[in-house]
């Protein structure tokens, strides 16, 4: 990682000092070592504070649609983006939907490892963290904290979505630096999928009730969502009859995540970014990888974000098309 | 002081003996995050848990509350008004930010015009606070002169080892604590005094240790420039990426704006008023549209707000208690400490 992290950055400066790109568009240090923050870097001096390590887990595509319609105009010169094999999907996803000015960005593909998860770290009792130190070989984190110092595995305390990575491979850049090969997919993402179809429609219930009755509707994974990119969501929108601002009753939080997991099903590319933010750790992947599953079930595997310009089976009718009724029998529940 | 004990794993019978008369909030988990919520019997207490999700304001200010429902019979309209709280009831276990956070709110809630039911709560319920544990990286009180060590409330307490010592600070709390007689016991000698201290003088080094320690308010407050701060080039890079969610006015204990609403339910109308944030779009949107178009605008309200206008209004006291719950939770990693080091004195850099 300490390698590709400064290849990045070394050459993210040489980009923009060159002119290939006015702007920069990646990750800040923090205040600690675990906050790096998506920034938008517009000079070169800023990009001393340019970081690339574990714990840049933010997908920056969605920031494009912003970066790259704004950028333009006479000698503006491009944008430059730093996405992770992950993130490429959603960027290939918003470039179907033509979100994105393709023309105006640069994408520098940086190889992972996988991203850590503070939350994961702090759950495994850690209390005032003040830092971290990866060792060079072997697949340990030394946590030091304000009470004192603990080892925590980098596969415990990975994020979720690194948990089923999709696999190593950029599905679109224009310049790639990393060291990974491509070992295809990690772990079988479909696990806690198969888990809630195992329930009774009581159990499932009773399951999402409890999680979803935590939201305090404070639409961050709505807004982290590459795949939420509308420009006036419906919930906003005072003229809908739908908008709100808080779940007042019990309905209404199940409304808001069933609603939203409808509209992003076929185009949500898994990027995980929902389940990163939420503040209430609502485990949101759930409901777009059972959409997922099933697309897979009913028209063949399908991989939002592979290429873009695709068109998902939602949107792309054909003969063979599985009959709704058939598709109530086939998922069973 | 007079200092009242009980061991800590007879906590429930506490807990019951509330609960027998008053509803008890607390913190509670549910799907593995905690929570303010009522208790009921086996729901235990966790003093190692720092902080709720939600701060503790919840309890005198609902993420929701009905305030008005309109009825119509053929052609008769019935108005009626929700009731104000008329109900005792106790929180406990609130540490010393979110108490100071209570009384961030009270100077805008109980000054004039006064919000009913927010005093309505606030006369129906004791706070029993708690010394913190485990302070974490991100707690900052101290900058705001918080003093964490003397949590305040109705009743303040503190943990050593296995016991509770609890003491009194006001009539309802001394109320509530005669209320427990049987239950708590008298630990007023010097043997328990010795322990309160020296828990406290314990708790101190570990904030003393805390890396935003040192971090002040200088650069804001009554004394700052309003228009210089307003017009930092800085805050454009300090916004580039912010979300616009509401998570970091949703989990802040000191968060105050509300919008009001109503809802068709489908036999009658119901006026409700719901927690509203700087960060939305439609926040305070007028005939015109809104007033601050950009993301910009609306970040740097949030913040002009907490460490300027509020300070202004209410005789220099801030709109942040450093609970740190927005600097963990925030999807981006932006947050309060960020913008006080980058727009802030000297010190903070
Ligand atoms: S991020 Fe979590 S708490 Fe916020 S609206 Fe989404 S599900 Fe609810
Ligand atoms: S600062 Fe963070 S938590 Fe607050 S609105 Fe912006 S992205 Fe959301
Ligand atoms: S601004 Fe952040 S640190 Fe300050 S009181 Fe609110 S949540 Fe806590
Ligand atoms: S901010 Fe202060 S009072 Fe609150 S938990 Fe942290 S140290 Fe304790």
């Amino acid at each position: 990682m300490q390698k590709v992290s400064e290849k990045v950055i070394a050459r993210a400066r040489e980009l923009m000092h060159d002119g290939t790109v006015s702007k920069v568009v990646g990750w800040k240090a923090g205040e600690f070592f675990y906050d790096c923050e998506p920034n938008v870097f517009e000079t070169e001096e800023s990009l001393k504070d340019l970081v690339y390590n574990r714990f840049c887990g933010a997908n920056l595509s969605k920031y494009m649609i912003k970066n790259s319609i704004a950028s333009g105009g006479e000698g503006a010169g491009k944008v430059l983006v730093l996405l992770k094999p992950c993130d490429t999907y959603s960027f290939n996803q918003l470039l179907t939907e033509h979100r994105i000015d393709r023309e105006n960005v640069y994408i520098l593909g940086v190889g992972c490892e996988g991203m850590c998860d503070i939350d994961r770290i702090r759950e495994r009792g850690f209390k005032g963290i003040t830092g971290v130190l990866e060792a060079d070989s072997g697949n340990e984190l030394v946590i030091t904290t304000l009470y004192g110092e603990g080892k925590v595995n980098i596969d415990d305390v990975l994020l979720n979505k690194c948990d089923s990575c999709k696999g190593k491979a950029h599905k679109i850049y224009d310049e790639l630096i990393s060291d990974n090969e491509d070992e295809g997919p990690r772990g079988d993402r479909f696990e806690g999928v198969r888990e809630l179809e195992a329930m009774s429609p009581e159990q499932r219930f009773a399951f999402w009730q409890a999680e979803l009755s935590k939201c305090i509707r404070c639409n961050a994974c709505r807004n982290a969502c590459p795949a939420c990119s509308c420009r006036k969501c419906v919930f906003d929108n005072n003229a809908s009859g739908i908008a709100s601002k808080a779940n007042t009753d019990s309905f209404e939080e199940k409304m808001f995540h069933i609603i939203r997991a409808f509209h992003v099903a076929g185009r949500c590319t898994d990027c995980g970014e929902c389940t990163r933010v939420c503040p209430q750790g609502i485990p949101l992947h759930l409901f777009n990888r059972k959409y997922i599953k099933d697309i897979n079930d009913f028209y063949g595997e399908y991989a939002a974000g592979e290429e873009a310009g695709q068109r998902g089976p939602l949107i792309s009718f054909t003969e063979q098309d599985i009959e709704p009724g058939h598709a109530v029998v086939k998922g069973g529940n | 002081m007079a200092v009242k004990i009980i061991p800590l794993n007879e906590l429930e019978k506490l807990f019951a003996a509330v609960a027998l008369t008053k509803k008890l909030y607390l913190p509670v988990e549910k799907a593995g995050q905690y929570d303010y919520a009522p208790w009921e019997p086996g729901t235990g207490y966790d003093p190692e848990v720092l902080h709720t999700v939600k701060s503790a304001k919840g309890v005198f200010f609902p993420q929701s509350e009905d305030l008005v429902r309109y009825k119509r019979d053929g052609f008769s309209l019935s108005i009626a008004q929700v009731a104000p709280e008329d109900e005792d009831f106790v929180v406990f276990g609130v540490h010393a930010c979110d108490v100071a956070g209570f009384e961030v709110l009270d100077r805008v809630f109980l000054s004039d015009p006064v919000d009913t039911y927010y005093k309505a709560r606030r006369e129906h319920g004791t706070v029993v606070s708690v010394m913190c544990a485990k302070p974490e990286e991100t707690c900052f009180c101290g900058t705001f002169g918080i003093d964490a060590e003397q949590p305040g409330g109705d009743v303040q307490s503190w943990i050593s080892g296995d016991t509770l010592y609890m003491e009194a600070l006001t009539q309802k709390g001394e109320a509530l604590l005669d209320q427990l007689d049987g239950i708590i016991m008298d630990g007023n000698d010097a043997e328990n005094r010795k322990a309160v201290n020296d828990a406290a003088e314990e708790h101190k080094e570990i904030m003393r240790k805390l890396p935003l320690a040192d971090l002040t308010t200088d650069g804001f407050g009554k004394e700052a420039d309003l228009l210089t701060l307003f017009g930092r080039p800085e805050w454009k890079e300090l916004s580039s990426s912010c979300l616009g969610c509401g998570t970091c006015t949703y989990v802040c204990p000191t968060c105050q704006c509300y919008d009001i609403r109503e809802y068709d339910t489908g036999h009658g109308i119901s006026r409700f008023r719901v927690w509203d944030s700087c960060m939305y779009s439609d926040f305070t949107m007028m005939a015109h549209g809104s007033p601050r178009p950009d993301q910009l605008q609306r970040f740097r309200q949030r913040f002009m707000h907490k460490l300027k206008y509020y300070p202004d209004n209410y005789d220099g006291a801030f709109s942040c208690v450093g609970c740190g719950r927005c600097l963990q939770k925030c999807p981006i990693s932006m947050n309060i400490v960020k913008v006080m080091k980058k727009l802030g004195g000297a010190d903070n850099d």
